[in-house]
């Protein structure tokens, strides 16, 4: 560990906790000022006004905007992130419950995707004409043009009519499945360019030429000289997931982030939505960090930038 | 990252293909009035969850003009179809549609029907209009405002760069579908179909336009610095004067940037559509026809139902295909390729 490495470290974690915290303030901002509050649907079931105005003051929404903004602000400093109105629970264990759930499912897509598509972006790099290689290149564009909505049903409709994977509420296979095949062609992909690049490399022609076998050149040269650019990528490919991950989870019914924030935005649930938006950002920016991390570790030129 | 003119090599087979299918799927979408059979609202009476009419040419008496065998509804509790091998039903051509039955009390379902008795071929067809085309203007929208915020950056440069930069950065780590979904449901939930087309388009490419402009940025900056720009320059042009001869260079990456963003946003549309976001009813896109399929008896009972998350991915296969280099590029739910093939 070198003092660069540990600046260039701080720096992207005080500016991850900045992004966060935009975040979630606009998150709240932008439900507190949007038309409509928690009471909207009281409103409309035609509730007499007493009760109406009772709700208002008891979530609070009867006090002018400012001083909503100051007590949000101070609670989230002391790390209370408020109560939800829909849920009447305290917004930080709800709001962590589902963020679990979605690194869970998250973490396993890109764990499969990872031990799926690199291996196979080697051999194809590599060994474009070995068979795995012939049969992977067809089959990664297929799976590429998979869009999270449509691999979910896909999976849905393949575990509903086979029984090969579980469907019942909570069952991980389908969703992180859905997930993980595109991530896998894409990563297949990548990893396969990556391969192709370096093999001409003038190092692995010395290499190749001082007799070191086929096998060693590709598996360990190559595939050491290639990480680079793949493990570039993995904060996006983080982010990625979280997008592709709300479609599936709202389809799947796996309990995440998604659904929640969805159904808070719907109630008009303005500390859920923010504590969402919140928890949103911290998992997508620590995914960040670390990718940048491991790529300041293996790239020294990377901890320059940003 | 490309630049500038790309014509490159002669088309690949793959590419040739991928356009093919693309030039028959917008030509589908523009006349799919003329095309589907049917109406998107039209519910027709007992032919809730119809399975698809087979079009056949040949049955036991031989070859015969293209004819369907008339479907009915043998048990109404369990949605059960029968056909009447005994009768058939030829198609006629060019009656309101390019395709249709002979029979007015024997509808021709090509991709069955839905939970309402609708056909889900027409929908799917009209559908194609709503999806394809606010996900092309949502792009579009993405690609000027990009291109404007990115010139505007380059061209100011120092510390208003710096600053404008940031901030396409805080917006593009967000990701599109989550901002979609933030906007979307803060507004109005009942909008008239032409409003939501253009706020969805306009949301769309509020979304989409930082990679853009991060792109159009680098681009411009490097260009700026090269000679004919410097020409320009001396000749008297202003900034914005050279700006504008900068901005061709940017084509090449344009293009490439619209093929990463119609999955995208097809994507965002799908989601946002699917919760009930999307077209009111009966205006079809194919993220709201996908609301009812996401039950897992009706996608065992009525696959069919699936048919507009086939269209979705024939159009992104034949877009992968169509943008394919003879390296490959990939393309994952955003636009994880030009960010590794840009190292910044």
């Amino acid at each position: 560990m070198n003092l660069a490495l540990v600046r260039f470290a701080l720096r992207r974690i005080v500016s991850a906790a900045a992004f966060a915290l935009i975040v979630a303030a606009s998150a709240f901002t932008l439900t507190r000022l949007a038309p409509g509050d928690a009471t909207t649907e009281l409103v409309a079931s035609g509730a007499r006004p007493e009760v109406i105005a009772r709700e208002r003051a008891r979530l609070g929404l009867d006090r002018p905007f400012s001083q909503q903004a100051l007590a949000w602000a101070r609670g989230m400093l002391r790390g209370d992130l408020g109560e939800s109105s829909m849920f009447g629970r305290p917004v930080r264990a709800l709001v962590l419950e589902r963020a679990a759930a979605t690194a869970r499912l998250a973490g396993l897509a890109l764990l499969v995707a990872t031990l799926i598509g690199l291996p196979l972006g080697v051999i194809s790099g590599a060994t474009p004409r070995h068979w795995v290689a012939r049969l992977t290149a067809p089959l990664s564009l297929a799976l590429v043009s998979i869009l999270p909505v449509v691999g979910a049903l896909a999976l849905l409709l393949l575990a509903a009519s086979t029984g090969w994977l579980s469907i019942e509420p909570g069952a991980i296979a389908v969703p992180a499945l859905a997930l993980a095949l595109p991530l896998a062609a894409s990563l297949e992909r990548l990893q396969a360019q990556a391969v192709r690049d370096v093999v001409s490399a003038p190092d692995l022609v010395a290499a190749a030429a001082r007799g070191i076998p086929p096998h060693r050149l590709i598996w360990v040269h190559a595939s050491r000289q290639s990480l680079r650019p793949v493990l570039g990528v993995y904060g996006v490919v983080i982010g990625s997931l979280f997008g592709g991950s709300f479609a599936v989870e709202v389809i799947t019914a796996w309990p995440g982030l998604g659904r929640l924030m969805y159904d808070a935005l719907r109630g008009r649930d303005v500390f859920l939505v923010s504590g969402c938006a919140l928890a949103g950002a911290v998992c997508l920016t620590a995914g960040n960090v670390i990718a940048d991390l491991l790529r300041a570790i293996v790239d020294p030129r990377a901890r320059e930038t940003s | 990252m490309m630049r500038g003119h790309d014509t490159g090599p002669a088309m690949t087979p793959a590419q040739r293909v991928g356009r093919a299918i693309l030039v028959a799927v917008a030509l589908g979408a523009l006349l799919a009035p003329w095309i589907a059979p049917h109406r998107a609202g039209d519910q027709l009476t007992d032919r809730a969850y119809a399975p698809p009419t087979r079009v056949r040419v040949h049955d036991a008496a031989g070859f015969h003009a293209p004819f369907f065998y008339p479907q009915t509804l043998t048990d109404r509790l369990r949605r059960q179809f029968g056909v009447d091998t005994a009768t058939r039903v030829p198609l006629v051509i060019g009656r309101g549609a390019l395709l249709q039955s002979s029979a007015g009390d024997q509808p021709l379902l090509l991709l069955g029907a839905d939970s309402l008795g609708r056909d889900v071929f027409s929908r799917v067809a009209l559908g194609a209009r709503w999806s394809l085309g606010v996900t092309l203007l949502g792009a579009l929208g993405a690609l000027l405002i990009g291109a404007m915020f990115g010139a505007f950056a380059a061209v100011a440069g120092g510390r208003a760069d710096a600053w404008l930069m940031r901030f396409a950065d805080f917006v593009l780590v967000l990701p599109a579908v989550y901002l979609v979904l933030v906007l979307r449901a803060l507004l109005p939930a009942v909008l008239s179909t032409a409003d939501v087309f253009l706020l969805m388009a306009l949301l769309f490419a509020l979304a989409a336009w930082p990679h853009v402009a991060r792109g159009v940025r680098a681009i411009v900056a490097v260009e700026l610095r090269r000679d004919y720009a410097e020409a320009a320059r001396a000749a008297g042009a202003g900034r914005w004067r050279v700006v504008a001869h900068v901005l061709p260079a940017t084509r090449g990456f344009l293009a490439a940037e619209m093929i990463l963003l119609v999955p995208a946003l097809l994507s965002a549309e799908a989601a946002v559509s699917y919760l009930g976001l999307g077209f009111p009813e009966p205006t079809p896109s194919w993220g709201t026809m996908l609301q009812e399929a996401a039950n897992v008896r009706v996608l065992t009972e009525a696959p069919w139902m699936l048919a507009p998350a086939a269209a979705l991915f024939i159009v992104v296969f034949a877009l992968q295909l169509a943008g394919a280099r003879a390296s490959t590029r990939a393309v994952f739910f955003d636009s994880l390729a030009s960010h590794a093939s840009d190292p910044s």
